[in-house]
Formats: structure tokens, C-alpha cells, sequence
């Protein structure tokens, strides 16, 4: 296929691998933020690919494993009430709230729950039963609040009444910051790629300013990956961080000014809990006033009463990058894929997913 | 889930596109982008058109790498 195939080229991937250790000299820690770099990581084998001295960590950028458990709780009660459909993207279906009490448990339970791949397909769902509520569950960061935003103007437009969404979208460059504060050692970011599409490049900028690392905005082909690493290490060897954009087939420094725009006008900011992380300041997006009739928690109040995590889960720490999934005690036996105990084993994305999938528990 | 994937836009009805993904047709919405016409690549993410792809930078950069000093090739 065009834009894949060609960067998926063994000579080409073995040749760039190649350059990464001629480049290597010490060691160096890199953190992907994305979790689709962590899945196109462990699936390509970008690790065995790597000199030993690359330490390759994933951070928090797995929308569905930081978005905190409150908020399946709050989907849950609203599957509960009479004449609501609950509609939301497949990830989210299996993610435990309080009490190991998932969307899909409430669906058995004969909840209008659907699974949807586009908000646009959640008000198609809203036009074609006009005597229910339907709640599109937005979750994501900066790639898809854009196309959340969209659906709601759509709705307002067009009047679509029934039409409400439950925001939990978020942003990154707080988290990203945040992980630094935290005191996390890295040497540079694997920053998101389709993030910086909506965003561009510049939103990353203050992490080399203010904190003197390095951040490479990638793609998540394996050329695009090691290219990455290549152009972290040179930054790291030469002693200068700045941003830098590999994946320039997508990502401009200003980024889609149009989804910019459109995210905007619906979405304005606000703090957010993150699971592992805390409350983070402006790291969130919520619903503005303009389009509260919309807005699910404007429209329906309810009352969500969220208990404690489990205490044996490390998912907090795995999503700041200070401990991996073979440290905890739950991995591959209590918690896998089947009967998940944390959010990153549940979602494609999460990091005890993939290390499940492709068998690294001795990493 | 911010997984998104490079498709060609088949046709245009209002701000609907019918995309191809290596013959797999998708419909998305092009209320994100501007300017898509039939025949351009555009980065298809939840249903939407996100942002174009830039053919020209492609193979820019496909060539570039091409064009890579080769380390062992050197020594043989």
C-alpha cells in the first residue's frame, strides 16, 4: 500500500538499524508517548533491532488507559437510565470501573451499549431513533477530539437534540510535562505523530526550551521509528535538543489549522485526572457553554459514586515509566487480556497488552 | 486509538468522501480538511480526514533514507 509499504523495506529498516549503532556511544533512554508507537514498537521488533544502550519506555499516550475510572462509572449509570444508547469506540467496552463493573458487563446486563467507529456514525445513530438519548463517549487525545468537535457543531446545526457527548478527550503536552516533572530520566521523546497532525510540531517546542530534551515528532512505519531513534541520538551526541519533525509527510510545524479551528470553537480547556498521574492543570477538554445542550453531563445529572483502584495494579507507574509490566505480580495471571484487572491490559494500545501479546515478560 | 491510516479519496459528495484503503472502501468526513479532491491521500482517523499527505515529502524521504550511507558496504 502507498505510505507503508515503502517503509516497511528490511534492506532499508536493516541499513537505518545499521546507522543506529555506528551513532550509539553509551546509553540513552527514550520514551514513546503514543500508544500506537508502543504497539508498532513491540510488533516490528524495533527492540531486537536496537544496541543495548537503547531503552526504548512507554509513557502515557493510551487514551483509554488514562482516562480514569470515574468515567466508565459515569457511562455506566447512563447506561443504566430508560431510553439512552451509549455509544463509543470498541477499546472502551471492556475497561473496568469501580468494582470490575466494564460497559460490556452492563451490556449483557441489557443496556443499549454500540460500538462505533467514527462520532459521526454515533449521530447517525441519534437521527435514526429520535425518541432516545445517544451518548457518544469522546474520549482520545488531540488526533480525535477534532472529529468529536465536529459531529457536535453537526448537531447544533442541525438541530439533532438527542445528540449528546460525555467528554473525557484530553491534550498532551501536559502529561508530557508532568513525566518530566515527576523526575522520570529521559533523554528525549518519540513524540506523537498524529497528535502533532491536528497540533504540528510546535507544541512540543518548550520541552527542548525548558527542559533540555530532545523531541522527534514520528511516524509508526519501522523507518520512520528507527529514523527517529537515529535523529534522537545524534540530538542526544551533539548536546541539542530541539524539535524535530520526522514524519513530514503528515506533520507541519502549525499542523491542520482547520481541526484546530473546529476543536476550538466546541472544546475549551480544563484540568483532568489522568489514571497514574493525578490531576493535571489544563490538560483537559470540556464541552463550552454554546453547545451545552449537548453536553451529556450538562443535560442528564447523575450521581457516580467511584470506589478505590485495586491496590495490586501498577498500571500508574507503568504509564509514567518507572516500572514495567513483568514488575507487577498481576501480569499474564490474575490480569491478561481476558479477564483484565487494568486499563493497560485491556486496551490494543496499553503496554501490558502488548507485552502480553507478543510474550515479553522477561523484556 | 490514534491510529490512523493513509487512504485515497475514490469521490466526493458534499462533506462525505468514499476512501480506499489498499480496495477496502471506507466513507469519511472531510469537515476537517481543506481542499480534498478525488485522487489525493489523506490520513483517515475515527471516520474523519485529518490531514493530507504530502506526496512530494514521501519520497523525499524514502529517497533520503535510500541515499543512506550504508556502513558495511564500505568495508566489503
Amino acid at each position: 500500500m502507498k505510505f507503508i509499504d515503502g517503509y516497511r523495506d528490511r534492506d532499508l529498516t536493516d541499513r537505518l538499524a545499521r546507522q543506529i549503532r555506528k551513532a550509539a556511544a553509551g546509553t540513552y533512554t527514550f520514551m514513546e508517548v503514543c500508544g500506537g508507537h508502543t504497539a508498532a514498537i513491540r510488533r516490528f521488533g524495533i527492540h531486537s533491532l536496537l544496541p543495548e544502550g537503547i531503552r526504548l519506555i512507554s509513557g502515557p499516550g493510551c487514551p483509554v488507559c488514562v482516562t480514569g475510572k470515574g468515567f466508565v462509572d459515569r457511562l455506566s449509570v447512563y447506561a443504566g437510565l430508560k431510553d439512552v444508547i451509549i455509544t463509543l469506540y470498541g477499546d472502551l467496552m471492556r475497561i473496568p470501573g469501580s468494582g470490575g463493573r466494564s460497559l460490556e458487563k452492563a451490556r449483557a446486563e441489557g443496556a443499549d451499549v454500540r460500538i462505533v467507529f467514527s462520532s459521526l456514525d454515533a449521530l447517525s445513530t441519534a437521527r435514526n431513533n429520535p425518541g432516545k438519548k445517544v451518548i457518544f463517549a469522546g474520549i482520545g487525545f488531540e488526533t480525535t477530539a477534532p472529529g468529536t468537535a465536529a459531529a457536535l457543531q453537526i448537531a447544533y446545526r442541525e438541530n439533532i437534540s438527542n445528540f449528546m457527548v460525555i467528554s473525557a478527550h484530553k491534550i498532551m503536552p501536559p502529561a508530557m510535562e508532568a513525566i518530566l516533572k515527576e523526575g522520570t530520566r529521559l533523554n528525549g521523546f518519540i513524540c506523537p505523530g498524529h497528535v502533532a497532525a491536528i497540533t504540528g510540531s510546535g507544541i512540543f517546542d518548550f520541552i527542548p526550551r525548558n527542559y533540555g530534551i530532545g523531541c522527534v515528532v514520528s511516524g509508526f512505519e519501522p523507518a520512520d521509528i528507527l529514523l527517529s531513534v537515529l535523529m534522537l541520538i545524534s540530538q542526544v551526541n551533539a548536546n541539542q535538543p530541539s524539535t524535530e519533525i520526522q514524519y513530514n509527510r503528515v506533520v507541519t510545524e502549525k499542523g491542520n489549522l482547520v481541526a484546530k479551528e473546529v476543536m476550538n470553537e466546541v472544546f475549551e480547556s480544563c484540568d483532568t485526572e489522568w489514571r497514574g498521574l493525578g490531576l493535571i492543570g489544563g490538560s483537559g477538554l470540556i464541552i463550552r457553554k454554546k453547545y451545552e445542550r449537548h453536553d451529556a453531563e450538562s443535560v442528564i445529572q447523575v450521581k457516580v459514586v467511584e470506589s478505590p483502584d485495586d491496590g495490586h495494579c501498577i498500571c500508574g507507574d507503568i504509564l509514567r515509566g518507572l516500572r514495567e509490566p513483568s514488575d507487577c505480580g498481576l501480569f499474564g495471571k490474575a490480569c491478561n487480556p481476558g479477564e483484565p484487572v487494568g486499563a493497560c491490559m485491556v486496551s490494543e494500545e496499553g503496554t501490558c497488552h502488548t507485552w502480553h501479546k507478543y510474550r515479553l515478560s522477561d523484556g | 486509538m490514534c491510529l490512523s491510516i493513509p487512504v485515497r479519496i475514490i469521490e466526493i459528495e458534499g462533506d462525505t468522501a468514499r476512501v480506499s484503503a489498499g480496495g477496502t472502501v471506507f466513507t469519511a468526513g472531510l469537515q476537517l480538511v481543506q481542499d480534498a479532491k478525488p485522487g489525493d491521500y489523506v490520513l483517515l482517523h475515527a471516520g474523519f480526514a485529518i490531514q493530507k499527505i504530502t506526496d512530494e515529502e514521501a519520497s523525499e524521504i524514502l529517497s533520503l533514507l535510500d541515499e543512506m550511507e550504508d556502513p558495511d558496504k564500505k568495508q566489503e
